[in-house]
């Protein structure tokens, strides 16, 4: 006899009893609970999202524009020394160019008129003169950005004498807004109408330029090695749990260990964007080599079979079948170590690239500096100016930052296949 | 040794492959003892056998495929054409294009069709020209009874055919390297039962050409498609002989039980 035929008799279920009515509409009741917990937090966090990209563009885009005024000027009676067949660099040096602008400006703008240009309004002056040389013989009309307290007060309102002026300059028709060509075009300074980003933006791409170099197939080579040819045992145990703690390690720490190694030991140059681009590829590497494996993990044993199967030699195996089938999962996690890296501050700030570098780097052995420690340091700026100038930086790398990860989502998009 | 003189001299073989007292080991645990068993040339051998009776582990010693799993350990000797295989002046790349194998899923490249097929011969060094691949191309297609359903498609994926297609197209990514022997793991296993007459129906065409060996649970395709059987049971090779023999009047007690059902 079995328990089954010894046990009492089942009464049958009751489908309809109020107790089961209950039972499924505290489960329909649970399932809308969990589906408005999900919809609320998708909600929260796109208000961040949105919160945090209007105030962004909001303070930024004001970074892109200047506020300009427009003087007359009249370079044959200010600077008579000029032709047109002379004009060149120099000669515009001994022009002493900061002169005329600040006597026409005195001249169009009345007493003081000087002080409402920015310190380097000459420079406009100087680019469009090498621009047209001809310019030298007549009296022109060209709009010079203006201070920056002059700027402050026509974007969002600065001292009263400020805005008096703003109101006078309005008045008499002579304020406009231009395209800030300056902050994409050049680098740090100490006037904020004056600094630029692309000395920051150039080098941010050459330290991940050396990252990307480094980091990528040294990684994706480890990966391989470590999934496809290594034999489990206790050293690659070892090596598996170091690499698995490298990726958790503070980026700070990194730094420290570049400045040991590189700068220290090496005596590499320091600022660079080499010992940068080191620094963030030993950073990242961890991070590309368990994508890695677990992208070459998740690749079928079927076609390593199919290929082994037909006499490939297990190098064919790899970059003819699993590497290409992997590649989309690699480049998944080269997009995550690769953001992280091109965010990051603190290691960098170890080995000295929060210098202050007026003039783009020309090459990866060259003084840089990269947008985020730029951020950093524009945000301590005291001067006002630098608010605005701090946002748009940030908007410029987040730009940086979507083209990156665009770049890259093509290229796993292009690569990935189905099987 | 299961094959006993009267056996032998009912088989008058043209050995392609001999092992003798093969024995595998996964790690301490022992997967094969002692098997002992020729292929031969002209005729379709059928391994069956109960689940985990070690007949697939068996076929892939013939190719060394087991090479691959790191734990694994084969001792006794194979030979191909007399040349043992485990010798150490044997290079697997080129034994693995000499013995060919079909997988019980059926497994294609994610590549085009027409990639499919002309790797293996790509990777060899077999087609002088792009004309002579696309010849290998078509006549391995053609042997493998798929040509005339792909020739307006090459391009398209491998993976994008039926399954029984995609299991002609691994027979034909076998055959355009011109394997000696060709090595089937349940190639039929994954298909419906006209995909399956399909694959049957090819591997009577193909034989004579090729050595085949095949794995197979289904005792009903062991006796279509086979012309000598061994029955494997827990690691050994219990009985050895012509097919009809083995399905009519086996020998061994353990073999009837399994012909007729009673386990397995």
């Amino acid at each position: 006899m079995s328990a089954a035929t010894d046990a009492p008799r089942r009464n049958p279920t009751d489908w309809r009893s109020d107790v089961m009515q209950r039972r499924i509409a505290r489960r329909y009741a649970s399932e809308r609970m969990f589906k408005l917990a999900g919809l609320a937090a998708v909600l929260v966090s796109a208000g961040f999202l949105a919160f945090l990209l209007i105030s962004m563009l909001g303070a930024g885009l004001r970074g892109f524009t200047r506020t300009e005024i427009t003087v007359k000027i009249d370079l044959p009676a200010t600077a008579p020394g000029l032709t047109p067949a002379t004009v060149n660099a120099r000669s515009l040096i001994a022009a002493n160019l900061p002169g005329v602008v600040n006597d026409a400006a005195d001249e169009a703008l009345g007493p003081g008129g000087a002080a409402l240009l920015s310190p380097g309004a000459w420079l406009t002056l100087r680019d469009a003169i090498l621009d047209d040389p001809q310019m030298v013989t007549r009296v022109e009309t060209l709009r010079l950005p203006a201070s920056t307290e002059i700027d402050l007060a026509a974007k969002t309102g600065g001292s009263p004498e400020a805005e008096a002026s703003v109101e006078r300059l309005r008045k008499a028709g002579l304020l406009s807004t231009g395209f800030n060509s300056t902050f994409l075009t050049t680098s740090d300074g100490t006037d904020p109408t004056q600094v630029g980003i692309w000395g920051a933006f150039k080098g941010s791409l050459l330290t991940m330029v050396v990252t990307l170099l480094l980091s990528f197939p040294v990684g994706v080579a480890t990966a391989i090695y470590l999934e496809e040819y290594a034999r489990k045992n206790w050293l690659t145990d070892i090596i598996e749990v170091s690499i698995n703690n490298l990726a958790a390690v503070p980026s700070i720490i990194f730094g420290l260990l570049g400045l040991s190694i590189f700068l220290n030991l090496l005596h590499l140059p320091r600022s660079a964007a080499l010992v940068g681009g080191l620094t963030l590829a030993l950073m990242t590497m961890p991070v590309i080599v368990i994508a890695g494996r677990n992208a070459i993990k998740a690749v079928p044993p079927s076609i390593r079979d199919a290929a082994l199967g037909i006499g490939a030699s297990p190098v064919q195996v790899v970059f003819q079948h699993v590497l290409p089938l992997a590649l989309p999962g690699i480049l998944t996690g080269t997009i995550i170590g690769m953001a992280r890296a091109l965010g990051e501050t603190a290691p960098l700030l170890m080995i000295g690239m929060r210098a202050f570098i007026a003039t783009p780097p020309g090459g990866i052995t060259d003084p840089a500096t990269v947008l985020p420690v730029q951020i950093f340091l524009w945000s301590d700026e005291v001067s006002r100016g630098f608010v605005e100038k701090t946002s748009a930086a940030i908007i410029v790398l987040l730009v940086f930052l979507l083209a990156m990860n665009g770049l890259a989502i093509y290229l796993r998009n292009k690569f990935e296949k189905r099987w | 040794m299961a094959m006993t003189e009267e056996q032998a001299a009912l088989m008058p073989t043209n050995p392609k492959m001999t092992a003798r007292d093969v024995k595998v080991f996964y790690g301490p645990k022992q997967a094969i003892n002692g098997v002992s068993i020729d292929v031969d040339m002209d005729h379709v051998t059928a391994f069956i056998g109960p689940s985990g009776c070690g007949k697939s582990t068996f076929l892939r010693t013939l190719n060394r495929m087991n090479d691959t799993v790191a734990s694994a350990r084969v001792e006794g000797t194979i030979t191909l054409d007399g040349e043992d295989i485990y010798a150490s002046s044997m290079d697997v790349v080129q034994l693995r294009a000499r013995v060919g194998m079909v997988f019980q899923k059926p497994n294609p490249f994610p590549k085009s069709i027409y990639e499919n097929v002309a790797y293996g011969p790509r990777i060899h060094g077999l087609a002088g020209s792009k004309a002579d691949l696309d010849v290998i191309v078509e006549k391995s297609l053609r042997r493998a009874g798929l040509w005339d359903e792909v020739k307006d498609r090459l391009s398209d994926s491998g993976t994008a055919l039926s399954g029984g297609q995609q299991q002609r197209l691994c027979i034909g990514r076998a055959i355009a390297v011109e394997p000696e022997v060709i090595l089937m793991d349940e190639p039929c296993s994954a298909l419906d039962p006209i995909a399956t007459a399909r694959i049957e129906e090819l591997i009577h065409e193909l034989r004579g050409r090729y050595a085949i060996v095949i794995v197979t649970h289904n005792m009903q395709q062991a006796a279509r498609v086979s012309q000598r059987t061994a029955f494997f049971h827990l690691g050994e090779l219990v009985e050895y002989g012509v097919t009809s023999e083995i399905f009519t009047n086996p020998r061994q007690e353990r073999t009837k039980d399994y012909i007729t059902g009673r386990y397995g």
